[in-house]
């Protein structure tokens, strides 16, 4: 945006110490220049991309507080929840007693389950996936089932890994295993399927033995596939945490959510939602980014 | 003695009954240019393809030096023609791939790291060695191609239609890049080319394929040049004319492509 003018700035700071005490009407000159050139130009831009959300978000509240204005509205508005829980929006870290914690420890607690359950499905996720990506037969022995399997909602694993662990924090953990390794598993087939022959012909001519090609050229060409199956698997993982920690209970904040609901608490709920809502958009984006970062941008070469 | 590369009888068959190839023989000598030419479809990649070793004649067999080659392998490095760069690694670490698998065991680090930067800098490629496949033009993309190729140090390098995907002027000074090199490492080439003029500038000699299906080796012409070839100063020389017009009248008047009939 600003790069032209950035090219033809002048560099004052290397005049100024010959000057001396005119250094500071220099260095003063530039700071204003800076801010003439630099921050003023690019506020349009800022402007355009921050005003349109916080416009939406304030048309929503608008939209949501007339709804729930009718004395005998069954929801509560924005204002509503705003004063029935205003203690847990504002501070998430609180610790009443050992139910009776702020939503960040809530969703800390889900998330260590999501991220052991998501690791362990990221790792046989990519095993699995590579094996039926490089052999068909593989692929015509295991993919019927995956494809069977993998229509299974969340929760219906659920009794049967309560029944195998005996426990609900491993049964949790297995529900979000089990939710987040289809996608792992397929997506990583088809990018090891996709590899190109040109790649593979490099790789005979050069001789490269399993290890080396599994390295060098089957996981940098599958990233990026392998990337967009972890990204889906991190989203399932998410729906499926909330869902099971309503049944298996805990300090999770699915279980918070249930247990408001049981003692009528809808403001609180509301306030859970949104929490559920930006941490799961915030995992997308990190591996998301991670993704970007590990392909370096050069999926497409 | 034994000849230094000899494609010997043969037979290529994709589906039972139906050869693209049949009974091609051809005998190469240490240090010779040769072009194999011919229509699009008549085999001469598949021919290229089964001296490398990726693909497996149906009958008959490659020798090198002697010895059977019936897989592929560095000794017979290809310069594919879509480059088949790595998009993942720079410039510099394409080459440096091939060059570890080669010379790991027989050369060290500080050794591998100047061998990779010497053939970029006879590709002319060093000064852009940190980038990446995406970021370079196609012509520069083929010489780092020519590059990771030529520092494996094969005994027969294979060249794939190298310059079709080039505009003429990225192409010409790539011609001129690889007869510089090949001159000046003696280098036994095998090159596929549907182009004239680019067969009779660069080879010793040029084999030209019949149409397929039973695609062989229609004729064989040598091309007594002498080099250094200037492309200039060779389009008044009557030996250039006579060979470009002997390849022409093979390809247009005897084997017309059947479609083009």
């Amino acid at each position: 945006m600003s790069q032209p003018a950035f090219a033809a700035r002048p560099a004052p700071e290397q005049i100024a110490p010959a000057e001396g005490s005119a250094a500071v009407v220099q260095l003063g000159v530039a700071r204003r220049s800076f801010l003439r050139r630099h921050i003023l130009p690019a506020l349009p831009g800022i402007a355009a991309r921050t005003v349109p959300p916080l416009l939406g978000l304030a048309l929503a509240l608008a939209v949501w507080e007339l709804l729930c204005m009718g004395p005998d509205a069954s929801m509560p508005g924005p204002s509503t929840v705003w004063a029935e829980a205003k203690e847990l929006i504002l501070d998430p870290w609180f610790v009443y007693g050992p139910q009776d914690i702020g939503l960040g420890w809530r969703l800390l607690t889900s998330l260590q389950r999501v991220a052991f359950g998501f690791s362990i499905a990221t790792v046989f996720g990519i095993a699995l996936g590579t094996i039926v990506g490089s052999s068909t037969w593989a692929m015509r022995a295991l993919d019927p089932l995956f494809q069977v399997l993998r229509t299974v909602p969340p929760l219906a694993w659920l009794p049967i890994a309560l029944a195998a662990f005996q426990d609900s924090h491993p049964a949790a953990m297995f529900v979000i295993f089990i939710t987040a390794i289809w996608p792992i598993i397929i997506n990583t087939a088809v990018g090891i399927r996709n590899i190109p022959q040109d790649y593979r012909n490099v790789a005979l001519v050069l001789r490269l033995n399993h290890v080396e090609y599994f390295w060098k050229i089957m996981v940098p060409a599958a990233a990026p596939y392998i990337f967009t199956g972890l990204r889906i698997g991190v989203g399932l993982a998410w729906l499926g945490i909330v869902a099971a920690e309503m049944l298996t209970g805990g300090v999770g904040i699915g279980f918070f959510i249930w247990d408001a609901w049981n003692s009528s608490r809808l403001s609180d709920i509301i306030v859970a939602l949104v929490y559920i809502g930006v941490v799961g958009f915030a995992l997308d984006r990190i591996v998301a980014m991670l993704g970007h970062f590990a392909t370096r941008g050069t999926a497409k070469g | 003695m034994t000849p230094y590369l000899q494609i010997d009888h043969i037979d290529k068959a994709f589906t039972p009954g139906t050869l693209v190839l049949k009974g091609v023989s051809l005998t190469i000598n240490k240090g010779e240019f040769v072009s194999i030419i011919g229509h699009s479809g008549c085999g001469k990649s598949t021919l290229l393809n089964i001296v490398a070793g990726l693909t497996k004649p149906t009958n008959g067999g490659v020798f090198l030096e002697g010895r059977q080659v019936d897989e592929p392998g560095p000794d017979r490095a290809v310069v594919f023609q879509n480059h088949s760069l790595l998009p993942w690694l720079t410039v510099y670490g394409n080459v440096k791939l091939a060059v570890d698998k080669v010379f790991g065991p027989t050369k060290s680090r500080a050794e591998r790291h100047d061998w990779t930067m010497h053939h970029l800098q006879l590709v002319h490629m060093a000064h852009e060695h940190h980038k990446r496949p995406a970021e370079i033009s196609g012509g520069m993309k083929q010489r780092v191609g020519i590059a990771r190729a030529l520092a494996m140090e094969p005994k027969v390098l294979l060249l794939d239609e190298p310059f079709g995907a080039l505009d003429a002027l990225t192409r010409a000074q790539l011609q001129d890049t690889v007869q510089e090199i090949a001159a000046r490492l003696g280098n036994t080439v095998i090159m596929i080319t549907h182009d004239v003029d680019e067969a009779v500038l660069l080879s010793d000699r040029i084999v030209m394929m019949t149409n397929g299906p039973n695609a062989m080796i229609g004729e064989v012409l040598d091309v007594s040049l002498p080099r250094p070839r200037d492309r200039l100063g060779m389009t008044d020389s009557s030996a250039y004319l006579s060979a470009r017009t002997r390849v022409l009248r093979f390809l247009y008047e005897r084997h017309r492509h059947p479609v083009a009939a």
